[in-house]
């Protein structure tokens, strides 16, 4: 984020010391004023003090977690490619999973077994939501599309027969998550968009344009307005935007390469993202900057997924070596790693009453840890 | 980014740990696994296992390669000699493996040693024959002329030039059965459909400056109220969190039980300790409850303004309801609410209602924010502290349920298997489309108390 756009070539009375110097164009509350470079420095010192503890500091008054112990509690096998994508529905054990090989499969994780089946017409199917409502499936990949499919249990139908095609993109869809009802859904893309449809008609309600760069992951904020999120691409940047009126709202960019997930913390005021520089950072919406990176020098292959706790104090985030580590959201530091998937890990996902996360990898299967 | 940093591993470490072991032949700068293991354990303050595990990775991806040669590239803990690969064969160096170099490979190991071809090797090899027939004799011959220039090497220098040629081929054509390492997810491009990158000049960056100047103006709170925020957020909300604090009786995934799911259903008829305590956190909490929303409309009956919650959820469904039921929706709510005389008014302040109400011309989705957002925050500051005081709210939580724990199995062989519930696909939407779990019989914990 940059703090001093322009550099104007004015010669004038400072605003502050009032001397005879080049001067600078700054806002200070809403109000333009011109400063000299002495004074605009001391502004932004001023600037710096708002920043005036780190977390890690503020955290040391917290009690350490203690002994860490997460183990698969089920394994759930039968994709038969790679697992890209993965969502919970709010009865907390049913899952929702879409696979390299166009498959989408329903689970009922804890009989592990499978409920639903359908075969999407195209490879790589990187995003798929459940329904608020339970009721239905969302998922989209490369063919641009997001396809909406309410679930049957009736044996005579079909269930691709009932498939409604919602989104239309111009590039792969990279993410999608219905909000707060089944009557939408929001969409990120490869082509550097995301866009909020209405599902019934496949309306688009609203575009967000921003991005430099393919949108690689979205996540809706919990907050009790509910009226916005925040999206991460290619482009390295994290973007809030407003869904009402289309406008980002905020961005951060300081992460070094592609951002592969972003989440909300549980009490909207902050998200976490991870990305290809195999860090993971904390942001903060009201402070409007980064305030904790999560990162190992062992660790050197890129985070997929983020996901956090129940509470917000565990961080749990889903790496391209095939582990998964856990981290203190408050004290910066890692709690565990964990060991089992045999390739990439591509998708994670805490359960909604925060009893289980589920992780989906490259070697076609999906764990439920707890 | 990643195999730069692998790479960079290598050099450090070929700085610490060139030990020399002697073979049969001896081979300058090997190392032994057990070696790579214990550095990297003792560099990144790792515990074994995970040293083990990016060891092994390395490995995996050609960095490292063994001496004696198993046609599998695995990173053993032990004695085992391994060597690092030269700079020309890594795989950061995205050169695609040509088809060319790879038939010559192949020639080159049948003519060395006839029939050592393994099984898929042998099927490439036919492959490529077949495709590049009329190349084969180049082949033959570059086979021929690597070989003879090798015997005129050292025989130290032979082997290890054939064991990274191996590894080299091993990473870039992978035998069946093993994933292959340099799988990548579709192509991202860094620049999105040529009209966004055509607009970057004047549009995108007056969008970028405009974004400038209210980021600058944008008022931004403290970092040490932020965090004080989450450290109280975490706090508060840490005894409800399973995997900090447990959750009683259990954790389903870990005993199989689902009691606690059944105990904190969506519509249970006495919610747990937990669960009335969580309304008092934030008036978000109570709502979103099935049960806190419903005990709180009890309470606002009481205190005849009960409409207003009505009036917000009728807000809510016309904003995340269909397009088509837009009109409709608003229709209602205005009979319903806004009109003046009608059964269930709400109490706006004149402003908003005005404001309202020339909006309820041209009726859109948002339409009712404003009022909506009006109300919300009168229940909010007014009613919600309200009902966390009242009688109602204290017999809640001396009423409340907690919940047991489960006593500890001794012998697993008593395990039931786990209830499949129904689909929510297969009931009738209820109001809030919540499925009811069905209970699944009188279980918990042992059953014998």
């Amino acid at each position: 984020m940059c703090d001093q756009t322009f550099l104007v070539n004015v010669f004038g009375s400072c605003d502050k010391c009032f001397k005879q110097r080049a001067l600078r164009p700054v806002f200070k509350k809403s109000q333009q004023l011109s400063y000299c470079s002495m004074c605009a420095e001391i502004l932004e010192e001023e600037r710096a003090k708002l920043h005036d503890v780190e977390l890690h500091q503020v955290a040391e008054r917290v009690e350490a977690l203690g002994q860490f112990v997460m183990k698969t509690r089920r394994t759930l096998k039968g994709h038969g490619n790679k697992v890209l994508c993965m969502d919970w529905c709010k009865d907390k054990r049913r899952i929702v999973s879409s696979s390299q090989d166009g498959k989408v499969i329903v689970w009922d994780s804890f009989t592990t077994n499978k409920e639903h089946a359908v075969t999407m017409p195209c490879t790589w199917v990187m995003a798929c939501a459940y329904a608020p409502s339970g009721c239905a499936i969302a998922c989209g990949g490369l063919d641009n599309k997001c396809s909406v499919y309410p679930l049957t249990f009736d044996k005579n139908e079909n269930m691709a027969a009932k498939k409604k095609s919602v989104a239309m993109h111009t590039n792969y869809l990279s993410a999608c998550s219905f909000t707060n009802s089944d009557m939408q859904i929001l969409t990120a893309s490869g082509d550097g968009t995301c866009a909020l449809w209405d599902v019934e008609s496949g309306q688009l309600l609203q575009s967000f344009h921003g991005h430099g760069a393919d949108v690689l992951c979205l996540d809706l904020a919990p907050s009790e307005t509910g009226n916005t999120f925040v999206s991460g691409g290619c482009d390295k940047k994290a973007m809030v935007w407003d869904m009402r009126s289309g406008q980002c709202v905020q961005a951060f960019e300081t992460h070094e390469s592609d951002i592969n997930s972003v989440r909300y913390y549980p009490s909207g005021d902050a998200f976490a993202s991870g990305s290809d520089d195999a860090t993971c950072r904390l942001y903060d919406l009201r402070a409007d900057r980064e305030v904790a990176i999560y990162s190992k020098e062992s660790i050197i292959f890129g985070a997929s997924s983020v996901d956090f706790s129940l509470s917000g104090r565990l961080l749990f985030a889903g790496y391209n070596d095939y582990t998964i580590n856990v981290w203190d959201v408050l004290k910066g530091s890692r709690v565990s790693i964990l060991f089992g998937h045999e390739n990439r890990v591509s998708t994670l996902r805490v359960s909604p009453d925060g009893t289980a996360f589920c992780s989906g990898s490259w070697d076609h299967t999906l764990r439920v840890w707890a | 980014m990643e195999r730069v940093v692998v790479s960079m591993q290598d050099p450090d470490q070929g700085v610490k740990m060139r030990g020399q072991r002697l073979l049969v032949t001896v081979i300058p700068h090997t190392v032994a696994g057990s070696d790579v293991v214990e550095w990297l354990a003792h560099k990144y303050c790792v515990s074994k296992e995970e040293a083990l595990h990016l060891g092994g990775l390395l490995v995996q991806h050609g960095y490292l390669y063994p001496l004696h040669d198993p046609p599998s590239l695995v990173l053993r803990s032990d004695d085992t000699p391994y060597r690092f690969q030269t700079p020309y064969f890594w795989t950061s160096t995205l050169w695609p493996a040509a088809e060319l170099d790879y038939a010559i490979y192949l020639t080159k190991k049948n003519i060395r040693k006839q029939g050592t071809l393994v099984g898929h090797e042998k099927e490439h090899c036919d492959q490529l024959h077949r495709k590049m027939s009329h190349m084969w004799d180049l082949v033959v011959m570059q086979a021929r002329e690597q070989l003879r220039a090798a015997k005129q090497r050292r025989k130290g220098d032979r082997l290890v030039i054939a064991c990274q040629e191996q590894t080299y081929w091993l990473v870039n054509r992978p035998p069946p059965g093993v994933p292959s390492v340099l799988e990548q997810g579709p192509e991202r491009s860094f620049c999105a459909a040529e009209g966004v990158q055509m607009t970057k000049n004047t549009e995108f960056y007056k969008q970028e400056m405009e974004r400038c100047r209210k980021a600058l103006t944008r008022a931004r709170v403290k970092s040490s109220v932020c965090l004080e925020a989450y450290l109280k957020f975490t706090s508060q909300h840490g005894p409800h969190d399973p995997m900090v604090s447990g959750c009683l009786p259990s954790n389903p995934w870990v005993t199989d039980d689902d009691t606690y799911w059944t105990l904190n259903a969506p519509s249970v008829a006495v919610p747990t300790k937990l669960r009335v305590e969580r309304w008092g956190f934030s008036f978000q909490e109570l709502l979103e409850d099935p049960v806190g929303r419903a005990h709180f409309m009890d309470f606002l009956r009481t205190e005849f303004s009960a409409e207003n919650l009505s009036f917000w959820e009728a807000c809510e469904e016309l904003r995340h309801g269909g397009q088509a039921q837009i009109h409709a929706t608003v229709d209602a709510v205005y009979r319903q609410f806004l009109a003046p005389g009608a059964a269930r008014w709400v109490n706006i302040d004149s402003r908003t209602m005005e404001r309202t109400l020339q909006g309820l011309q041209q009726p859109h989705r948002y339409v009712l924010d404003d009022a909506q957002l009006h109300i919300y925050m009168l229940m909010k500051k007014d009613s919600y502290p309200r009902f966390l005081k009242s009688a109602a709210y204290k017999d809640l939580l001396a009423e409340a349920v907690i919940p047991p724990d489960a006593k500890r199995r001794v012998f697993p062989f008593m395990r039931k298997p786990p209830h499949s519930s129904p689909s929510p696909a297969l009931l009738p939407a209820s109001t809030s489309g919540e499925p009811v779990a069905v209970a699944s019989g009188p279980e918990c914990g042992d059953g014998d108390t």
